[in-house]
């Protein structure tokens, strides 16, 4: 982030700078930056809260008016959402399958899509968009693409496959998205709208395409191949949920 | 929130060790009053319209974002380690363009660019540096003169 500020204002572009880490920015110094103490992914503080973007915004651009940089300055305040109390945890709404009495890991996986989908168009609904996409498939494609990483000839071809391989993360990114919008289609049982780290929890700890994806990491983490290895160990599962193994495991 | 205490630690030791490259600082431009500004958005937050070819892993080039496509964005970043559902719900918590063009209308920015950049913030950013000058090029003809740049 702060390298492409260089370059930009060295090529005569002025730049302002949002910082989520600050550690980083204060090496690479860019000519001028604004700290913020937002989670990751959120460098404009919470979403649906127009006024408060706006606050950040204006104190990034504000920057531009200096030319003494390097420029480190720090934003005062949370995001509001960073403040709200856990005393009433949220319950998601969607009821799932009993996907693990199935004995095919595949058709429990399709069973939990197809059960998730009305939340999911709610939520499409709602927003009047969706970020699931990136990788061109339909979802259930994702699914049993992903699915079939797990079968060691499965995982052979892709290992063949050239570019396509390149591409494995946008198969995780749209069976995440797709689930984590279908959990914020409407608020819970106690009206509330899910923090980013309850839907995570509920994804990694209640889903079927969780397991999925717990399984592709050790299925894939000792992989020969160091690409495959990659995506194994760094591009399925967060860290705050690599401590989880798989059903059965 | 990202600092030592609010991160997941394995990650935190990941961002501690991971190299940064040295630079001399750069000499900040001076320009116009902000009030008389074209403001373009350049983010390593990987966003691309849906159907649009791909980010590799490792890519270090850029996707073009027309002002008027925000609905259309999806995340092609490779980490799994950000909060992606903020940008879900709010395409504006990465990509603030409705404020943007919110500030133009009250006068206090002088214009939103039309064309918009999104690198893949997670590739080594040395080697973007071809795609910068291309990218800085592209915005000089959009007569944009401030960035805004956004991380995720």
């Amino acid at each position: 982030m702060g390298v492409l500020a260089h370059y930009l204002e060295r090529a005569g572009v002025a730049t302002t700078q949002i910082s989520l880490i600050r550690l980083h920015t204060e090496k690479i110094r860019p000519p001028r930056a604004l700290w913020v103490p937002f989670q990751l992914g959120r460098p404009l503080g919470d979403p649906e809260d127009p006024a408060f973007q706006t606050r950040v915004l204006r104190s990034a651009l504000a920057l531009l008016e200096r030319t003494d940089g390097p420029v480190l300055e720090i934003f005062p305040d949370d995001a509001p959402s960073s403040a709200a109390t856990a005393a009433d945890a949220w319950v998601c709404p969607i009821g799932l399958p009993a996907g693990a009495h199935d004995p095919d890991p595949e058709a429990a996986l399709l069973d939990e899509i197809a059960a998730i989908q009305p939340w999911y168009e709610l939520a499409r609904e709602r927003h009047g968009r969706t970020t699931v996409g990136a990788s061109g498939m339909d979802i259930a494609e994702v699914a049993i693409r992903l699915n079939g990483l797990l079968d060691p000839q499965g995982a052979g071809s892709f290992e063949e496959a050239g570019e396509s391989r390149k591409q494995l993360h946008h198969l995780v990114g749209d069976l995440r998205a797709y689930y984590t919008e279908a959990a914020t289609a409407q608020p819970g049982r106690t009206g509330l709208t899910p923090s980013s780290r309850e839907i995570e929890n509920w994804f990694w700890e209640e889903t079927e395409a969780a397991q999925m994806l717990l399984r592709l990491r050790d299925r894939l983490s000792d992989s020969a191949d160091p690409e495959l290895a990659f995506f194994g160990r760094l591009l399925t599962v967060p860290f705050s949920h690599q401590h989880l193994a798989p059903a059965g495991s | 929130m990202a600092t030592a205490e609010n991160v997941d630690p394995k990650l935190w030791q990941i961002l501690q060790k991971m190299k940064t490259p040295d630079f001399e600082p750069t000499t900040p431009l001076s320009g116009p009053a902000l009030s008389k500004r074209r403001v373009a958005i350049v983010t390593t937050a990987a966003i691309q319209r849906a159907g649009e070819r791909p980010f590799s892993a490792h890519a270090s080039d850029y996707r073009v974002i027309p002002r008027d496509a925000a609905d259309s964005l999806t995340i092609g970043h490779i980490s799994v380690n950000f909060d992606r559902s903020g940008f879900q719900r709010d395409y504006n918590v990465v990509f603030p363009i409705d404020r943007l063009e919110e500030l133009a209308q009250r006068g206090e920015i002088g214009s939103v660019a039309d064309y918009h950049y999104a690198f893949l913030g997670s590739s080594n950013p040395l080697k973007m540096e071809a795609a910068a000058g291309q990218v800085a090029g592209l915005l000089k003809q959009d007569r944009v003169d401030a960035v805004l740049l956004t991380p995720v």
